[in-house]
């Protein structure tokens, strides 16, 4: 009797339940990666989308960083609990573009939304990066960065440097960093967060380089790597000579050097341009550059590649939960929302309107150095070597180049050994992950 | 004794609901996970499951034939046998150390059982937080003596750091059994040996040592075991099987070439050959070693 009668309050639950959820609000699922500061800002986003609606509830989750997000909307899709929402780092949008019974591609979902969808609104370079190459829009791009220098002007000024004036290139850069060694105005010259993106991606397309084959893997999935070229190894050969005195000093793989920098340990640092939030909050006299280039390089410099990330939807939701998506992408669009989170985060506008509405407030005047990663990436129409990089492994491939380079920096091989190895390694990985 | 009174159950039923729960928890938490990784190593598959080719023994093909996984099996000795030697001999250092002490017998003992209630990433990230080169306090004083430390790119210096944190952690444990092993030993025997006019090391190697045998066999398949698997956490905080790939183990390798770099087939290849060589070495322990510990 009891057990019949808790069934029968279950089966009401349910009915209950079911009933209720058909005229509430929508919850939309938004798996990020944002910490610090920039996790605030998806807060914030949420709250203030959620309240100016009644039918949409978008719940922001943290699962982790970067990798880690997207495996655990890779392992939640294989599961069939995959988020609405998730984001995805620029290595990660090949892996993504390899899933199309997986995903949604955003272009269907904005068209949805009621708006027409108008692809020229948005910041060209940015678009095409995470567009399939017939043009239709695939992902979102929420935080899009570029690398850039940054220096610290107390080291530059007591090094006898002049603290308005960044190195421009490479050599510059070496030079200056064994000033500020030899001079002891510091105990490391240089640093740099992500050698992979900043020292070999943006290095080729910065200085008009092939990366690799088929237009980098924009034009197609079979690439071959080119890093082992002769302009790539005296580069790399010229940090493993730095490192050796501790001019240069290695952070690890990602952005963990840049307690170095922040710390007054090196001088000179190269980190995405939406790292700049920290280097604010520290406090430090630091100014901006753009990113170094080599003089050797005869189109150098050409536009950098999209970094940061962009955020994918998910297929096999209800209607309505992809209009809620459309609703909230479009909220993100507003020309006053891209403005703001340009200006508080060091992330790019994504929308033309929003470079221009800032353009027009005299913000760049205020702030030197702003402009720069747009200008970086739009100052020049770009060419098959700077369109960007796409694997469906890059994240794999990326880490074959980081051990390869942590065993030159130890001493252990040449530049010429490391890049020959991450190329030879790098390129069985890309034919095993495209079934070859 | 006549088979007649063995205590028999009347029930049929009875003895199998009362193994269910035990039996429940080892086919779910073992057969079922070790039989997909089993079906999933003969198979090549895309990340997102979206489709799936039988391709037989290519995997375990390709992962023995991967330099890298040679790599990662030698780490994996040197690291277990490292952690476990470290854990064992400072662990009965200080259970012997400790059995002597008259007062504060207690504190000494909670104080040194402490560590093991650390779960292994916080252990990694203690560790981490005074060794690590750019913020590291120890490393800051380490390096301001002259001596060139970096874990980060120094693959030996990473594998001492991961083999320390993970030997401290694991050496409250060890010290538990010991100082229990240490109090079943008779303490007539000691000092009958003791009037023979047998000194202290003497006593300690005849009598005490072989006397803890089976706590100490014990112990070695249990920090085998521990130094095989539950030490990822460590790794993952403290070095990411890095610089290069000098602190991969194998058990790191199964995760990042599965859940980084999305690789199942390979991954779960991997987790195949893991699982053969831990029923392996447990086998070798149990019949071989065994064998000769004195259970006294």
């Amino acid at each position: 009797m009891t057990f019949r009668g808790t069934s029968l309050s279950l089966a009401l639950g349910i009915v209950l339940a079911s009933s209720t959820s058909s005229f509430a609000v929508t919850e939309i699922s938004w798996w990020h990666a944002m910490t610090g500061a920039n996790n605030e800002v998806v807060n914030t986003l949420s709250k203030e989308f959620n309240e100016s609606q009644s039918d949409y509830k978008v719940v922001p989750v943290f699962k982790g960083t970067y990798p880690e997000t997207l495996n655990a909307g890779i392992a939640a899709f294989r599961a069939k609990q995959a988020p609405d929402i998730i984001q995805v780092f620029d290595a990660g949008t090949g892996v993504m573009m390899a899933a199309e019974g997986a995903i949604k591609p955003v272009a269907d979902i904005l068209s949805m939304g009621g708006a027409k969808f108008d692809k020229s609104l948005y910041l060209p370079g940015i678009v095409a990066y995470y567009s399939k190459p017939d043009g239709t829009m695939l992902s979102f791009p929420y935080n899009s960065s570029s690398p850039i220098l940054y220096y610290n002007k107390d080291i530059f000024k007591k090094a006898g440097l002049d603290e308005n004036k960044p190195p421009k290139t490479w050599p510059e850069v070496w030079d200056a960093a064994k000033k500020i060694k030899t001079s002891g105005a510091a105990k490391c010259g240089y640093t740099s967060a992500w050698l992979t993106w900043i020292h070999t991606e943006n290095f080729a397309a910065w200085n008009n380089l092939p990366w690799g084959s088929n237009e980098n893997g924009i034009g197609g999935v079979d690439v071959e790597l080119k890093i082992n070229a002769p302009i790539y190894v005296k580069h790399f050969q010229e940090l493993a000579d730095l490192a050796k005195d501790g001019t240069f000093r290695y952070g690890g793989r990602t952005s963990e050097a840049k307690p170095l920098f922040l710390s007054g340990e090196c001088g000179i640092y190269n980190d995405s341009s939406g790292g700049l939030g920290d280097v604010i909050k520290s406090g430090m006299n630091y100014g901006t550059g753009p990113l170094p280039y080599d003089p050797e390089a005869k189109d150098a410099p050409q536009n950098t590649i999209p970094g940061g990330a962009s955020l994918w939807v998910f297929a096999g939701k209800s209607e309505e939960q992809y209009k809620g998506v459309a609703a909230f992408f479009n909220f993100l669009s507003k020309t006053e929302i891209q403005a703001r989170l340009h200006q508080v985060s060091g992330y790019l506008p994504v929308t033309l309107a929003a470079y221009e509405e800032t353009k027009k407030s005299g913000f760049y005047g205020k702030n030197p150095g702003r402009e720069t990663p747009i200008q970086q990436m739009m100052g020049k129409a770009p060419t098959e070597n700077s369109k960007g990089v796409r694997l469906v492994n890059l994240p794999q491939v990326r880490d074959i180049q980081n051990e390869e380079f942590e065993n030159m920096l130890s001493g252990k091989q040449t530049a010429q050994q490391a890049l020959d190895n991450a190329v030879k390694r790098g390129n069985a990985a890309i034919k095993q992950a495209i079934g070859q | 004794m006549a088979s007649s009174t063995r205590v028999t159950f009347p029930n049929k039923f009875l003895p199998y609901l009362l193994l269910a729960p035990q039996l429940a928890i080892t086919a779910i938490f073992f057969y079922w996970p070790a039989s997909q990784a089993i079906y999933q190593s003969v198979l090549r598959e895309d990340p997102f499951g979206l489709s799936t080719q039988f391709v037989g023994l290519d995997n375990f093909r390709r992962v023995l034939g991967d330099p890298n996984y040679l790599n990662s099996l030698q780490v994996t000795v040197i690291f277990s046998v490292a952690t476990a030697l470290i854990a064992m001999a400072l662990a009965l250092l200080l259970a012997v150390m400790a059995d002597k002490v008259i007062r504060g017998k207690g504190i000494y003992r909670t104080l040194l059982i402490w560590p093991y209630a650390v779960a292994p990433a916080i252990a990694g990230m203690l560790w981490l937080f005074l060794f690590n080169p750019s913020m590291g306090t120890l490393a800051h004083l380490v390096r301001s003596a002259g001596y060139n430390w970096d874990p980060l790119l120094n693959g030996d210096q990473a594998m001492v750091l991961i083999v320390s944190a993970a030997a401290w952690k694991q050496i409250s444990y060890n010290f538990l059994f010991f100082v229990a092993g240490l109090q079943s030993i008779p303490k007539s025997l000691i000092e009958a040996a003791a009037i023979d006019g047998a000194g202290e090391t003497k006593r300690f190697w005849t009598i005490v040592f072989p006397l803890l045998a089976p706590t100490t066999f014990f112990l070695l398949v249990v920090n085998t075991v521990y130094a095989f698997f539950d030490t990822f956490g460590i790794i993952h905080a403290v070095t990411g099987g890095g610089p290069g790939k000098a602190t991969e183990t194998l058990v790191y390798k199964v995760y990042n070439d599965g859940f980084v770099n999305l690789i199942l087939g390979d991954s779960a290849a991997q987790s195949v050959i893991l699982m053969i060589i831990v029923i392996g070495l447990t086998a070798i322990q149990f019949r071989y070693v065994e064998r000769k510990v004195h259970y006294g």
